[in-house]
């Protein structure tokens, strides 16, 4: 592993760092903002912990294509948009944060730093673009699942940043309506451009624990590739459902959202062979990080297919079960794959027994805070969703009491989350400095 | 197959995308001006200035630290809102804003206010689930 990409992966490893700690952070700003207001108010933690959250997932995601397209695509050396990328991307990231301190904001949200910024993110984007599809073009196994997921998150995450950047045209602007919708589109496609580009390793980190390529190849595999995309380009309607655009737009989203109902039955069937897969691979570290990012795409699809639906969307939107799902996605899953797919790259699978003994610890408390964490946000939804809609308080503070009770719970299982995830980041920049890696018998079995 | 497959849905995307930009609000009752008046321009400006997102929600989407705002001007009342914004509370920090300011943020959200109803009411859901809404307010 070169240097630079030594320097990237960390980075991308400090952002979930900085994701952890501003999520703690906000935590307890939510609960208490008097004390915070003054130095750290919450409408300033918030974009720091979503934006570093937001950015944790894309470095991620491109530093394990950037390491493992090497391999699928038989790349010898980098050529010049490889460093030009992480350059650019690197600067814009820190310059994000530096505008954030100085509480400079002017974006939409999620990504609330001042749109200028929006520039060089771009131009990065478009360098990636330039080291990765030529490379893809020409060799033998673009087919293969998991390079066609990369490249159509690679290229679905160009559409869909210059699609959440439209609202700076005064036209889509000068409807609210028109400016939200376009607005939700973009933020829900995006998510699909993400997800696919870290489906796409776990696709990848499969083929290689499981030693059969065919993971990634046969008709069902395509299948649900299509579905995937369908969903990306169709499936955003149900953060609007409640705008009072025209009526199609939720009807389509609507009808596209239950086809879900197919990945939860194909989860449903593999369970058996998941089981013969798990006793075979259950010793990989990696393959951990994967089996739980899928009880969690599991857990994630049953709460998305409800909010889908807008008769019980009703009662969910604008409540935490919303932040449940994020949280369960880019926690439970996305960051799962991620940390797998990283520490295969730098070898977790040879680290001393005693180490790998702390990353099972770690990775059990990591999951049972987010559990914790994941039930309190449904509760605390459930309620203000019942309380609001069903009940019709409408006095803020009063709808709000008891969920604000449940939410303390919520916060403790953030500093949970926060010492699991934390301990693992923390030895994996061990190893990728200072080379954590003690080879036994036992443990060199990758 | 593979490409036939790809590209027809890029097409669908495509299509279906430039439809949602220009067509997504018509028909809707929510009367909206071709051109936005210089005050709610500067108030969408200061809202965004500030992160009034982080805390306040419209249409059900934003932060979920203080109230939905979306019809906030026509159930609490614009001089309820100017105060709020101008001072502040407890939970709720003061911006600093000059009278002019928040005489602004308040136009913007009179005008999100014409836009529509956040909530959905119980008649407006259809027996297959979906929502059947008279657009607008």
């Amino acid at each position: 592993m070169t240097i630079s990409l030594k320097g990237f992966l960390s980075f991308a490893l400090l952002l979930l760092l900085a994701t952890l700690v501003f999520g703690v952070l906000s935590s307890s700003a939510f609960l208490y903002p008097v004390y915070f207001n003054k130095f750290l108010p919450f409408y300033l933690l918030r974009p720091l912990h979503v934006s570093a959250a937001v950015f944790w997932i894309i470095t991620g995601a491109t530093g394990c294509i950037i390491y493992y397209r090497k391999e699928v695509f038989e790349v010898k050396k980098d050529n010049v948009f490889i460093p030009l990328f992480k350059i650019t991307w690197v600067v814009t990231i820190l310059a994000v944060f530096i505008a954030y301190a100085g509480r400079l904001f002017g974006g939409k949200e999620y990504w609330e730093f001042p749109p200028i910024l929006c520039i060089p993110l771009l131009v990065a984007w478009l360098f990636f673009m330039l080291s990765y599809f030529p490379a893809w073009k020409k060799h033998d196994n673009k087919m293969s699942a998991y390079s066609i997921m990369w490249s159509t998150g690679i290229l679905f995450f160009l559409i869909t940043f210059i699609e959440q950047n439209l609202w700076q045209i005064q036209w889509f602007r000068q409807s609210y309506l028109r400016e939200i919708t376009v607005q939700w589109k973009a933020n829900g496609s995006m998510v699909g451009a993400w997800n696919q580009m870290i489906y796409g390793t776990f696709f990848f980190l499969m083929t290689r624990l499981s030693g059969d390529e065919m993971l990634a190849r046969g008709k069902k595999v395509y299948f649900f590739y299509f579905l995937g995309l369908t969903n990306l380009m169709f499936n955003w309607g149900h953060h609007i459902y409640n705008v009072p655009t025209a009526g199609w737009i939720r009807h389509v989203a609507y009808a596209i959202s239950m086809t879900e109902w197919l990945f939860l039955i194909n989860i449903i069937q593999g369970f058996k062979s998941k089981l013969s897969e798990r006793r075979k691979l259950n010793h990989f570290i990696t393959y951990r990080f994967l089996i739980t990012a899928e009880i969690w795409v599991f857990i994630n699809l049953l709460l998305a297919i409800g909010m889908s639906i807008p008769a019980i969307n009703r009662y969910t939107h604008g409540t935490h079960i919303t932040v449940a799902h994020a949280m369960g996605a880019t926690i439970g899953i996305n960051t799962m794959i991620l940390l797998g797919g990283i520490g295969y790259m730098i070898g977790i699978e040879r680290l001393t027994a005693r180490a790998k003994r702390i990353l099972t610890i770690t990775h059990y408390v990591a999951q049972v805070s987010l559990g914790i964490f994941w039930v309190s946000l449904v509760i605390a939804g459930m309620l203000k969703g019942y309380r609001s809609v069903a009940m019709n308080i409408t006095d803020f503070q009063l709808m709000m009491k008891p969920v604000f009770q449940v939410l303390s719970v919520f916060a403790i299982a953030g500093i949970g989350l926060l010492a699991g995830l934390g301990i693992i980041v923390i030895i994996y920049l061990l190893v990728i400095w200072k080379g954590i890696q003690i080879t036994t018998a036992e443990s060199n079995k990758r | 197959m593979f490409k036939v497959i790809w590209i027809s849905l890029f097409l669908a995307f495509s299509i279906y995308t430039a439809f949602v930009y220009i067509q997504c609000d018509a028909g809707t009752a929510a009367s909206q001006p071709n051109n936005l008046d210089k005050s709610i321009t500067t108030g969408r400006d200061i809202w965004q200035r500030h992160n009034c997102q982080s805390c306040h929600q419209l249409y059900g989407l934003g932060g979920y630290l203080g109230p939905e705002l979306t019809n906030a001007a026509s159930i609490k009342g614009t001089k309820y809102m100017s105060t709020i914004i101008k001072y502040g509370t407890g939970r709720m920090p003061n911006f600093h804003l000059t009278d002019n300011e928040v005489e602004n943020l308040v136009q913007y959200l009179s005008w999100i206010d014409n836009s529509g109803n956040a909530r959905v009411a119980k008649e407006n859901v259809h027996w297959t689930g979906t929502y059947i809404l008279n657009e607008g307010k």
